[in-house]
């Protein structure tokens, strides 16, 4: 099953299991399905409550707000993830305030989906990872798809927390298929570790044998694999990867022990540089392990640059699997 | 379509009056605990508008939403009539509505909340009557706005949503001539009706000050936005007799007093005497004795939620 079925599904079974979640967005009611189709047949089976929105993102927002302020259980699909800067209003200073800022708890239930990310030609508006943006706002959680966690216990967890959630998708993941059985290809295993919000582990023979961990959240998961099988093929130099899916707030806990046996840990994501999630992770990192780690911490993104629609430009912007075959080497010889 | 209520003002029943002078010197009051250095902040008084949300209150019910601003101390007065509880939000003190955590302009207590951020609210008031019309009884959610806010992209947003999906949402309009320090002719082109108009939305202007006029006016509009499920403006015609927030008022002169000629609680009193005098000393010293009591208790308790 490809991601954006895995994740069509999870929001039809949602749709299905309860009479108070709604589904907003541009564009998204059939026969159209939304831009990335991945609310096709929604609305066919759910005509008053899969709803296309004139082009407001803010009052989407809003609205979707004001559903989950009433009791309902609201998701809007942000067409292009960019786009949320027209929502930060709403998505920052209403939904994530309301939950704390009337002296008691607000639970809001409300997931805010934006397709992010780039190498697809789209360019300087409609490539970008805007997670960086919305790093640190209280009573706000950050999640990313990925092609190991299934979405429809994301989606439960993320309405369970009675907080706004934003679901960062990667749209290169789209098309990918979604893992299953703990098999990824003839090389990689993978495994879950931690209870509460699980992060998928990857790793070769066994999961207690590794040289360098890589965190990356689920849009970087095949770039990963692939600078990991290299490194292996060709330096015999072993990785772990761990993917979370929430990425904020971070549970770093049950990590700990792994990111202690590693001789470097290295973090990976594709926002652009500057204020990057990679540079928070490392600073909740450096306070736990310090003494213990053998290196800094070494944080992989994208140029400090827009992103170009070329693609021989935008290649050599954001993060390819290069870049992290590169950290890698550097990872062994340092 | 223009009403202009009577120029003499009509009698009012004594609750409605008694709550209109509550809200008077409550205003009254905290501008007053301002100047004593006694409170923390800000804050924004209504003087002068005090009359919008008491000629409303009986037109709402219960499960109706209401959306206030960052001059809310008379709509949630009209609605509670809990001084104690406002007061000590505004003060951090025990018992205050959101325990102190809001403060003035963020307050929450049943359908009833407010924000402080301009147009915010109207896209949220939106949602709520979205839910609202699909549970099928016959409510509505009103959100109370300034006539600068008309100048935030969200409220286009919103009441382009409220006229397509057809939601129950009242827009009450308290166009007092100006927005902190900017006069709405320096800021605002063409007019709120003509900006309903675009939408396809009711619009309704009121101008003066007549409590019973008001509610006889808006009693079937209110109905058909419920029953009907249509989105409407009301646009009153008022004044802000007080500064802004607290000693901020940059106006000339002229403005001031033309302000202060339409209050109406001027106007009752010339109207009403023989009610109006009793009536106010009950209030002016119901509200300093709550002044006194909220004032002497200790500090309001939050368990942070993120401990
Ligand atoms: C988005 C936003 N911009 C600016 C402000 C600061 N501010 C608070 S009240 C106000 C004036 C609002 O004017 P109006 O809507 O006419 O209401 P009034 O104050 O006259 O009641 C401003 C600019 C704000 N709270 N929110």
């Amino acid at each position: 099953m490809r991601v954006a079925e895995n994740l069509n599904s999870a929001l039809l079974d949602l749709l299905a299991a309860d009479e108070d979640v709604f589904v907003l967005g541009e564009d998204i009611t059939d026969p159209y399905g939304g831009a990335f189709k991945v609310t096709r047949g929604l609305s066919t089976r759910f005509p008053g409550r899969v709803l296309a929105t004139p082009l407001s993102e803010g009052a989407i927002v809003g609205a979707a707000g004001g559903l989950a302020l009433a009791g309902d259980k609201a998701i809007v699909e942000i067409m292009f993830g960019d786009f949320a800067a027209l929502a930060f209003d709403q998505i920052v200073n209403f939904a994530s305030k309301s939950v704390t800022m009337y002296g008691r708890r607000v639970p809001l239930r409300l997931i805010v989906r934006c397709p992010v990310g780039g190498n697809r030609g789209y360019g300087p508006t409609h490539s970008q990872s805007l997670q960086k943006h919305f790093l640190g706002v209280p009573n706000l959680a950050l999640h990313e798809l990925s092609p190991f966690h299934d979405n429809a216990r994301v989606l439960a967890e993320m309405l369970a927390a009675g907080t706004p959630a934003i679901l960062f998708e990667d749209k290169v993941l789209y098309t990918q298929r979604m893992f299953q059985d703990g098999r990824i290809d003839d090389l990689f295993r993978y495994d879950f570790v931690g209870a509460e919000t699980p992060v998928a582990r990857v790793y070769l023979e066994r999961p207690d044998e590794y040289d360098n961990v890589i965190i990356a959240p689920g849009g970087m998961t095949h770039r990963a694999l692939t600078a990991m099988r290299a490194a292996f093929l060709e330096d015999e130099s072993s990785s772990l990867l761990l993917v979370p899916s929430r990425l904020y707030p971070f549970t770093l806990d049950p990590l700990l022990p792994i990111l202690a046996g590693a001789r470097q840990i290295i973090v990976v994501e594709e926002s652009t540089a500057g204020g990057t999630w990679g540079a928070e992770l490392a600073q909740e990192i450096y306070p736990r392990l310090w003494g213990r780690l053998r290196h800094p911490i070494r944080l992989v993104h994208s140029a400090d640059s827009v992103i170009p629609t070329a693609a021989h430009l935008e290649r050599r912007v954001l993060v390819q699997d290069d870049t992290i075959r590169a950290a890698l080497r550097e990872a062994d010889h340092a | 379509m223009t009403v202009t209520t009577e120029r003499r003002l009509s009698r009012l029943a004594a609750a409605d009056l008694d709550t209109m002078l509550l809200i008077r010197h409550f205003e009254l009051g905290l501008l007053d605990l301002f100047e004593q250095g006694k409170l923390n902040g800000t804050t924004h008084t209504c003087l002068g508008q005090e009359y919008i949300p008491v000629a409303l209150g009986p037109l709402l019910v219960d499960g109706d939403h209401v959306f206030s601003n960052h001059r809310g101390h008379g709509h949630y007065l009209s609605r509670f009539g809990d001084a104690h509880g406002l007061l000590a939000e505004i003060m951090g003190r025990q018992g205050a509505v959101c325990n102190g955590v809001g403060g003035s302009q963020h307050i929450l207590r049943g359908t009833y909340l407010s924000t402080g951020v301009q147009g915010q609210s109207l896209p949220v008031a939106a949602g709520v009557a979205l839910h609202l019309r699909r549970g099928g009884d016959p409510l509505l959610a009103a959100a109370y706005i300034g006539d600068g806010t008309w100048g935030e992209g969200a409220v286009y947003e919103a009441l382009n949503l409220a006229r397509l999906w057809s939601l129950p949402l009242l827009v009450v309009v308290e166009h007092n001539r100006i927005a902190q320090s900017t006069r709405t002719e320096d800021q605002m082109a063409g007019t709120i009706a003509g900006r309903a108009q675009a939408f396809g939305i009711r619009h309704q202007r009121i101008a003066g000050a007549d409590v019973n006029a008001i509610r006889e006016l808006l009693t079937p509009l209110v109905e058909e936005v419920r029953h009907r499920r249509e989105p409407a403006v009301v646009e009153f015609d008022t004044y802000r007799v007080g500064p802004h927030s607290k000693g901020d008022d940059s106006r000339d002169r002229p403005l001031i007093e033309e302000a202060a000629r339409h209050d109406w609680y001027r106007l009752y009193a010339e109207d009403h005497p023989e009610q109006f005098a009793p009536a106010d000393r009950r209030q002016r010293d119901r509200v300093a004795q709550i002044i006194h009591e909220v004032a002497a208790r200790p500090a309001s308790a939050w368990e942070s939620p993120c401990a």
